[in-house]
């Protein structure tokens, strides 16, 4: 990291570890013992309010990190801690109860498919309060025209785009108001405008709800416009943080070839294996 | 003796995880019936898995008992003319339906209609991360989503045996007495004589339900173990089918064995 990064990520740290709502502190993680290990020794800060992005290419293991803030996994060492409390330590109930304060938007939206869209928001709803029907109604609408498919209430998730289904899975995870709203992929497959629209969506939430906003994600142009803070992930540790402009400065290698989108560098183009010689024989 | 330490390692290995697989899936059931009780406050749940598990395999069953009946009909009268108790065909056919062929038939084609859509279903909200959604959301899966369709099982099954049994009746009645000439008087009165309420229907009701449990749960637990992949729910939709009907064989003979000894 540069000297730069080094300050600024100091004086977010310092921030964030006084008001986190969400920390990693030391973390490994590996499926199942003596299996690859996915993350290691990793330390991060969420601060509250936030948008924070966590970047890294496929399979560096951003979306576990989502997980084990999730408490679908636990880390095999160190601590997740939400609002101070050890996920890792909780047992069922527990667990249940701190989940109603996290929404999460799926990659690719995760709707019921049996139910429609109203019904799909109106979900987590039902599960948790005892709300009239009319109350429940006017706040489903609420959250659905928020994401702008007010009119498209009764429409099967077969019927919509996945555009459309993104923005309703995310009417979904803001239903119950949580502090905290995790977003996997979130601009996976969308052309321009449902990717302007989802990432537009994403930033008026987390200022409209006051909500602190964990973004995993490797698309850098609409991450970089809307994130506050930004950690890259690479083979299973921190590579670079920093805000989004001290990144886009940054001379170090690893983010530049990702920044670039550059195909090869400190992360190699061709997959290890035996050498050009040895598979042509000296013929190139 | 490298084959057989081989062998003897493949067998271990094969034993050891079906055991695990065997333990998985008890647990699994205990949890989802110590989590049942919540469904009585939210019965709506499961009278809508009975509808979608119990109606759309009514057809089927009707028309296969129809024709089970048909059968019975004409192969029954084929061996009781042999010794001239043709007037007893009304209570080999019920018998036959109520005892043995209503359960089976109904429990081996709830498992290819009913079984497999719910393997299917389940497999599918795996894949498409919908479970994950609700863990996500605080409400457990097994207990929103496995335990009524259980339950739907259940309850769906003896009633569609029975639908199955009177149906297969009235197919036996149509080919043996207006088709073959059987007594109408003697077809029935035999049938009302010579069924047990407790015995013959009663032990058909246990048997449909035992298997309802077995297909259903074998259904579902295959879904909700299914890779989340379209070759992995593919698979899992065979194995309800291969595993469930080789258990409701396997079911059948232990309950029938226990019902005669007593």
């Amino acid at each position: 990291m540069s000297s730069i990064e080094n300050i600024v990520a100091g004086s977010f740290k310092d921030m964030a570890q006084s008001s986190s709502l969400v920390s990693l502190k030391n973390v490994d993680f590996a499926y199942a013992p003596g299996e690859r290990t996915i993350l290691s020794g990793l330390n991060m800060e969420f601060p509250r309010g936030k948008v924070v992005a966590v970047m890294g290419g496929s399979g560096c293991g951003k979306t576990t990190v989502l997980r084990l803030i999730g408490g679908q996994v636990s880390a095999q060492k160190g601590q997740v801690l939400f609002d101070g409390q050890d996920i890792g330590a909780m047992n069922t109930q527990e667990l249940m109860a701190i989940r109603r304060r996290m929404g999460m938007l799926f990659q690719f939206g995760a709707l019921f498919t049996d139910m429609s869209v109203f019904e799909n928001v109106a979900f987590p709803l039902r599960e948790h309060t005892h709300l009239s029907e009319e109350i429940l109604r006017d706040l489903v609408l609420m959250k659905l025209n928020a994401v702008g498919l007010r009119g498209a209430r009764d429409l099967m998730p077969s019927q919509i785009s996945g555009g459309m289904a993104r923005r309703v899975a995310l009417a979904r995870a803001v239903a119950l108001d949580p502090p905290l709203i995790m977003y996997d992929e979130p601009f996976a497959g969308l052309d321009p405008i449902s990717l302007g629209i989802t990432a537009r969506l994403i930033k008026d939430m987390n200022q409209a709800l006051g909500a602190t906003s964990i973004l995993v994600t490797h698309d850098i142009p609409e991450t970089f416009e809307i994130a506050d803070y930004v950690y890259f992930i690479a083979n299973g540790k921190i590579a670079a943080e920093g805000s989004p402009a001290d990144l886009e400065a940054s001379t170090d290698p690893f983010v530049k070839q990702f920044i670039s989108a550059n195909p090869d560098g400190p992360v190699p183009f061709h997959y290890p294996g035996a050498s050009l010689t040895e598979d042509f024989g000296g013929r190139v | 003796m490298n084959l057989v330490i081989n062998t003897l390692a493949w067998l271990g290995a094969f034993v050891r995880g079906n055991l695990v697989g065997l333990g998985y899936a008890t647990r699994m059931f205990l949890t989802i019936m110590h989590r049942s009780a919540s469904l009585l406050k939210r019965a709506r749940l499961v009278t809508d898995q009975v509808h979608f598990v119990g109606n759309y395999s009514f057809v089927i069953i009707a028309v296969s008992g129809l024709f089970v009946g048909f059968v019975l009909g004409l192969q029954g009268y084929y061996t009781l003319n042999r010794y001239g108790s043709e007037q007893a065909l009304g209570l080999l056919v019920a018998l036959s339906l109520t005892r043995e062929l209503g359960p089976v038939v109904t429990a081996l084609l709830f498992a290819g209609r009913a079984g497999t859509s719910l393997t299917a279903e389940i497999g599918l909200m795996k894949a498409g991360e919908q479970l994950s959604a609700m863990e996500m959301m605080a409400v457990d899966p097994l207990t929103r989503v496995i335990a009524p369709r259980l339950w739907a099982g259940i309850i769906a099954m003896p009633v569609l045996a029975a639908i199955f049994s009177a149906v297969g009746i009235m197919g036996g009645y149509l080919v043996g007495v207006p088709l073959i000439g059987v007594d109408d008087g003697a077809f029935w009165s035999q049938m009302q004589a010579g069924v047990d309420v407790m015995k013959d229907i009663g032990n058909g009701v246990v048997k449909s339900m035992v298997f309802g449990v077995a297909v259903t749960f074998i259904a579902l637990y295959q879904g909700y173990e299914a890779k989340p992949t379209p070759e992995g729910v593919a698979r899992a939709t065979t194995r309800t089918v291969v595993i469930a009907s080789l258990a409701v064989l396997a079911l059948d003979f232990l309950l029938t064995a226990v019902m005669f000894s007593n």
